[in-house]
């Protein structure tokens, strides 16, 4: 069955324009680039409660900081490179040192941003982000997660940071698929190895699986970990219990990412061989999002070759599970 | 909507000069923090505080306020004094500030004192902040007021203009700027370091009202807000021209005095310009345990 095809970042234009509908205290910012990040669904709706701010994205952010303070729940969007480096002094100073009701979507995460090349692909919010006290982080996997994340971010106090790609992505969850803020999602069960990624790198998990399971008799768990702030350490300590060795997969750096904060939970709880799939401390480049991905190595098959080497360390290490 | 103390000019005098002495006094304990700026904006401080806005201090998160944002944090002294003064929190607390064991920080927290809306420090966020505020009221159709209070120096950052521009495209006349043009900041004269003029041209070419006064002027100060009030279809500023060290003849127009405390003797030589001593005035906070409430608070009124 072909997959379907589907923009994280539409989710949260859709959710957002739901949500002017259900929730009248929503409010919606932009800078100069309403339908980029999807927010002109909601601007078209309810003019009156959505701000088009200009190319002034740190003004943006404190001007979101305002309203919060007149009982308002303000999103503003960007793309993600802006929101979480130009606007940091703000969102610490002013949203989270404050604790402010403040939601931020940032958009055209990860290097599968493509042609546009490094500047406008982030891949520094998930380290930038969760070094904020305060500060929630969530990286869906796809158009419905997106939306409900959107809708759940919605309904949590204090500052959010949500984290959305450019292009078309491999729908994995459907409408009914239950999301829970702060707690991941086991896509695959398996207790051979766990791989844990977060956005599209979850479709990737997911392929990589199959193909463990086809070549290496290797029956992989996939953890969907979408919120990467407030982590869901259980299933982490639970994955590294029972399989022994874990894989990480995301479209982000390697420091200060996901991998590192599954390194620290494991560190503390379950020490286990940890591989990485993630940017190596580069910046990216224009070019196609899938040469891309696979020229900085984060594909299905990355996932793999971690995978064996995870399998190998847990096993040399004679502890097993 | 009203002010829960609407003091005279004879008695917003008095309440300046008791800002004065609380801000001399509690740098003595503190031992590090901001002195001049403080003394240069306490005329405009406390004309705000016990004239202008809107406040109930039992209920510092009550609907009906005005809302106004310290831009340049670091002026705690005049701020927090006018906090205590104004009965959000007992004038013995002054005596902690910026210690372990206080709630009042280096720099405002709005998580640690009761009358901070917004944690501020890093300079010019304040604005934007105002901003946001003043869009959130109109929406709501409040008829609150939204003062930004600014120092000089400060106009030297980027995310002002951002915030200046903002707030001149969407008409915000609920939104008040004061600027504290004391033309001095940590590293000399502003016109030397960076120069922001001519700053009142500046605003104006971003669709605001501009009005000058002397900052230390009660009268011109009290127009100044009346106008601004009065003024609609664009937002306001006001540059309070004032002198850094204001009321303490040593610290008059010293740069040097932006960053630094007096130590006990300078404290003892500056309280008896100001007419009073350090042991007195350190008694008076000492024994000040019980927030001084007004008489009728703003939300009994309202």
């Amino acid at each position: 069955m072909p997959v379907q095809m589907k923009k994280t970042r539409e989710g949260f234009g859709h959710a957002l324009a739901e949500l002017g509908e259900t929730n009248p205290n929503v409010v919606v910012l932009v800078g100069d680039l309403a339908s980029s990040t999807m927010v002109h669904f909601f601007a078209q709706k309810f003019p009156q409660r959505f701000f088009q701010m200009g190319v002034a994205e740190q003004n943006m952010s404190n001007v979101a900081a305002g309203l919060s303070l007149t009982g308002k729940i303000p999103f503003f969007a960007t793309y993600g490179a802006f929101a979480a480096c130009r606007d940091l002094d703000m969102i610490r100073v002013t949203t989270c040192y404050s604790n402010l009701n403040v939601k931020i979507g940032g958009a055209h995460g990860g290097i599968s941003v493509g042609p546009d090349g490094a500047t406008h692909q982030a891949l520094e919010e998930f380290a930038i982000m969760r070094s904020l006290p305060n500060m929630k982080v969530v990286c869906p996997c796809d158009y419905w997660e997106t939306k409900k994340a959107t809708l759940a971010i919605a309904e949590i106090w204090g500052p959010c940071y949500l984290r959305m790609g450019r292009e078309d992505v491999p729908v994995v969850t459907d409408e009914n698929t239950p999301f829970e803020f702060g707690k991941a999602l086991v896509m695959r069960e398996g207790k051979d190895l766990a791989i844990i990624g977060c956005g599209i790198m979850v479709y990737e998990a997911l392929e990589a699986a199959e193909v463990l399971a086809r070549e290496d008799r290797v029956e992989a768990r996939v953890i969907n970990m979408h919120t990467l702030k407030p982590l869901d350490e259980g299933i982490i300590i639970q994955a590294a219990r029972d399989c022994g060795s874990l894989v990480t997969a995301e479209e982000h750096q390697i420091y200060g990412g996901l991998g590192a904060a599954v390194a620290q939970v494991t560190a503390w709880y379950h020490p286990v061989p940890v591989e990485m799939v993630a940017m190596w401390d580069r910046f990216g480049q224009s070019g196609k999002p899938e040469e891309l991905l696979v020229a900085f190595g984060m594909k299905s098959t990355n996932i793999v070759e971690k995978a064996r080497k995870a399998l190998r360390r847990r096993d040399h290490r004679g502890n097993g599970k | 909507m009203a002010n829960p103390y609407n003091l005279s000019i004879l008695e917003l005098k008095q309440k300046a000069l008791e800002i004065r002495r609380d801000i001399i006094t509690m740098l003595v304990p503190a031992k590090s923090g901001h002195t001049g700026g403080p003394l240069s904006f306490a005329d405009v401080g406390t004309t705000l505080f016990f004239h202008e806005l809107t406040f109930d201090p039992r209920h510092p998160k009550w609907e009906g306020r005005d809302m106004w944002f310290w831009s340049f944090g670091h002026v705690t002294p005049v701020h927090y004094s006018l906090l205590a003064e104004a009965g959000f929190f007992p004038k013995c607390d002054l005596l902690k500030f910026r210690q372990f064991d206080g709630h009042l920080q280096g720099h405002p927290s709005s998580l640690d004192t009761p009358g901070v809306e917004v944690s501020s420090g890093s300079l010019g966020q304040g604005l934007s902040i105002a901003v946001g505020a003043a869009l959130g009221s109109r929406l709501d159709g409040h008829s609150r007021r939204i003062y930004a209070l600014m120092s000089d120096g400060e106009q030297q950052e980027g995310a002002i203009w951002e915030a200046a521009m903002s707030a001149g495209h969407y008409k915000l006349d609920n939104l008040c700027g004061l600027i504290d043009y004391n033309q001095a900041q940590i590293d000399g004269r502003v016109e030397d370091i960076m120069g922001i003029s001519p700053l009142a041209d500046k605003y104006r070419a971003f669709r605001w009202h501009v009005i000058e006064v002397d900052g230390h002027n009660f009268e011109e100060i009290l127009g100044a807000l009346d106008e601004a009030r009065h003024t609609k279809g664009k937002p306001t500023v006001i540059l309070a021209h004032t002198i850094m060290g204001q009321g303490v003849s040593f610290m008059h127009d010293k740069y040097e005095w932006h960053g630094k405390p007096p130590t006990k003797e300078q404290a003892e030589k500056a309280l008896a310009e100001l007419g009073t001593t350090f042991d007195e005035w350190h008694n008076h906070l000492a024994t000040s345990t019980e927030p001084a409430y007004p008489q009728k608070p703003a939300g009994v009124l309202a």
